[in-house]
């Protein structure tokens, strides 16, 4: 209950923080050339100026830009995130049609560069400044290095087009209707690729802290105590030092979530997944301003939500935590 | 000369500097080597690399030399990592100096933007910046400085917590000296290490940021750039995938040199990390 409590104040704290969000990126966004009714008009094929000041006056355009924002936030709270003249709905709708490639990609992603830099992390810290080290941490740099859309094109170029084992792009296969267990093996399929893509960086990332982390822990005095007392190596490692040096990888889930989200973007572009990343690729080429700023809701909300569960995560493997408030 | 010597005795530092100075001088030479315009019409289109010895590495979808192009992308890329990341550390010395140097309100306020800014995902907050102010080189530059800046803030905020309180800011304090010359005299030059090794970091990021937005079609695409030109091959992909192919190797030799570079010299300034 206290680990709920505490990080139920992290998340109030942090609605402050979406707040200044949206009404930074509101205002920048004033700056922007062209808006919803211009967007309008050039999909309607063009109107006369009578057309376009009834229009915003219909939209609330014609206020002052305080008084917009504050319409904007009113609406909000009803979680009404405006239209999108471009898809000819509610954003809302827009976004949450397109919110579940996205979780999906994310979510595999994220498990896989976690358990792999988990497993490599142990492994490379298990023969320090030996070969698996030295391989291990090498490609590490590597795979930190390589720009992800790179490593996507060249997969497909193998997978898809060589091998032809993976389908190129998409999120499922539209040529055939499928349902149940065949659909979701279908997905899956087009996932695996995207998920690679997206996780290699991460899986970098995690690998180097895994290593770094129980390097660490691995000098601390209860590790000897255990050793002492006689346990063998697995157990030393899995109960004692494993749940130590898991903590600095599960800060960094809530420190990376944003970054993945950004990532989507580009990897959701590259295999034409029809998600959120996607989505805010596609609202900036299509000028599409209302679509962006739901967007950065969304996303901003996204990367609180996770890390909430980063708290409670955390507070569940390090028990200090929850005792010290 | 202590952390040179270290520096030098780590073959993890010594390839990534060689492989640093490599891209540096591709970016100086590219003018001598290929005094014609990079995104100008060279010869037949899609020829592969190594067929032609006009051209090394091959011609593009529409037949400008790739050799050429990957030369000047090394400027491009070296140009716009190097000046946001100069952008991205000096808002992050300046918040993070401000934050660390005067606590309370002022803490609180600038954390919370920087807070803000590490909530929205850096690449969407791009996105705006670039749907806002358009996608040429300095705007595209600029954008990923702005979007780069809150790891910096936090690490110089950090580093001035730890060191408000010692005996030589007391001292300069007791001495008369106003906050702006103990910040930027006494305690900015004490700080400024860490900060400093934790520019390479943002600028390989800074470098992978704007290749991701040239290969959207977001930058500027009137430049040779590596992004770019990966972009372009996309559209012919499935056969001529060099043209895709070399520039990403290029974008990531030089992400790596960056943090090779970075890290050995992290290494040879904090000697007693070095084991981790």
């Amino acid at each position: 209950m206290r680990i709920l409590s505490l990080a139920g104040r992290r998340l109030a704290a942090s609605i402050p923080t979406l707040f200044l969000i949206l009404i930074g990126v509101f205002l920048l966004l004033q700056l922007a050339p062209g808006d919803t009714v211009d967007a309008l008009m050039a999909q309607m094929g063009g109107g006369d100026a009578a057309t376009a000041e009834a229009l915003r006056k219909f939209y609330g355009l014609d206020l002052s830009v305080p008084a917009q924002l504050g319409n904007y936030l009113w609406h909000l709270v009803r979680l009404d995130l405006g239209f999108s003249s471009i898809y000819g709905k509610p954003v809302a709708t827009v976004i949450l049609e397109r919110l579940p490639p996205t979780i999906l990609l994310m979510t595999a992603s994220l498990s896989f560069a976690f358990f792999f830099g988990l497993v490599f992390g142990v492994i490379a810290s298990r023969g320090v400044n030996r070969w698996p080290d030295t391989l291990i941490s090498t490609f590490g740099l590597i795979f930190y290095a390589t720009p992800s859309f790179w490593f996507g094109l060249m997969a497909i170029v193998v997978f898809s087009v060589y091998l032809q084992w993976l389908p190129p792009g998409g999120f499922e296969d539209i040529g055939t209707v499928q349902t149940g267990i065949w659909r979701v093996l279908d997905i899956a399929a087009h996932l695996v690729l995207p998920t690679l893509t997206l996780g290699l960086i991460f899986l970098a990332i995690y690998l180097r802290i895994m290593r770094a982390s129980m390097l660490e822990v691995l000098n601390l005095d209860f590790v000897r105590t255990a050793r002492a007392k006689g346990l063998d190596e697995t157990h030393v490692i899995t109960r004692h030092v494993l749940r130590n040096a898991l903590l600095p990888m599960v800060t960094l889930i809530g420190l990376q979530a944003g970054t993945m989200l950004g990532g989507s973007v580009v990897v959701e572009s590259v295999f034409s997944l029809p998600g959120l990343g996607r989505l805010a690729y596609e609202s900036v080429v299509q000028r599409d301003l209302n679509t962006l700023l739901g967007i950065v809701f969304v996303s901003a909300l996204l990367v609180i939500s996770v890390n909430f569960v980063v708290d409670l995560l955390y507070a569940r493997l390090d028990p200090r935590i929850a005792a010290e408030s | 000369m202590e952390a040179m010597k270290r520096y030098f005795r780590s073959p993890a530092a010594v390839i990534g500097l060689i492989l640093l100075l490599l891209v540096i001088a591709m970016a100086v030479s590219a003018g001598f080597l290929y005094p014609r315009d990079p995104l100008a019409l060279a010869g037949r289109p899609l020829i592969w690399p190594f067929s032609n010895p006009r051209f090394l590495l091959g011609t593009d979808n529409s037949g400008r030399d790739i050799a050429a192009q990957i030369f000047y992308g090394a400027r491009i890329s070296l140009l716009i990592g190097g000046v946001a990341t100069v952008i991205a550390i000096l808002i992050g010395i300046l918040v993070g100096a401000f934050a660390g140097y005067y606590g309370g309100w002022v803490d609180n306020v600038l954390m919370r933007i920087t807070e803000a800014f590490q909530t929205l995902p850096n690449f969407v907050l791009l996105l705006v910046l670039v749907a806002v102010f358009g996608s040429t080189l300095t705007t595209v530059t600029i954008a990923v400085g702005v979007v780069s800046w809150p790891a910096p803030a936090r690490l110089t905020r950090a580093e001035f917590l730890s060191l408000r309180n010692r005996e030589f800011v007391q001292a300069g304090k007791t001495l008369g000296m106003k906050d702006v010359q103990l910040i930027l005299g006494e305690i900015l030059p004490n700080a400024l290490p860490p900060v400093i090794v934790y520019a390479s970091v943002v600028m390989a990021v800074a470098i992978l940021l704007e290749s991701a937005l040239a290969f959207l079609r977001l930058s500027d695409p009137n430049v040779a750039s590596w992004g770019n030109l990966i972009g372009l091959g996309r559209d012919v992909l499935r056969v001529q995938w060099y043209v895709s192919a070399i520039p990403g190797i290029a974008i990531l030799v030089t992400v790596l040199a960056v943090s090779l570079v970075g890290q050995g010299l992290n290494d040879a300034l904090n000697p007693r990390l070095k084991s981790r």
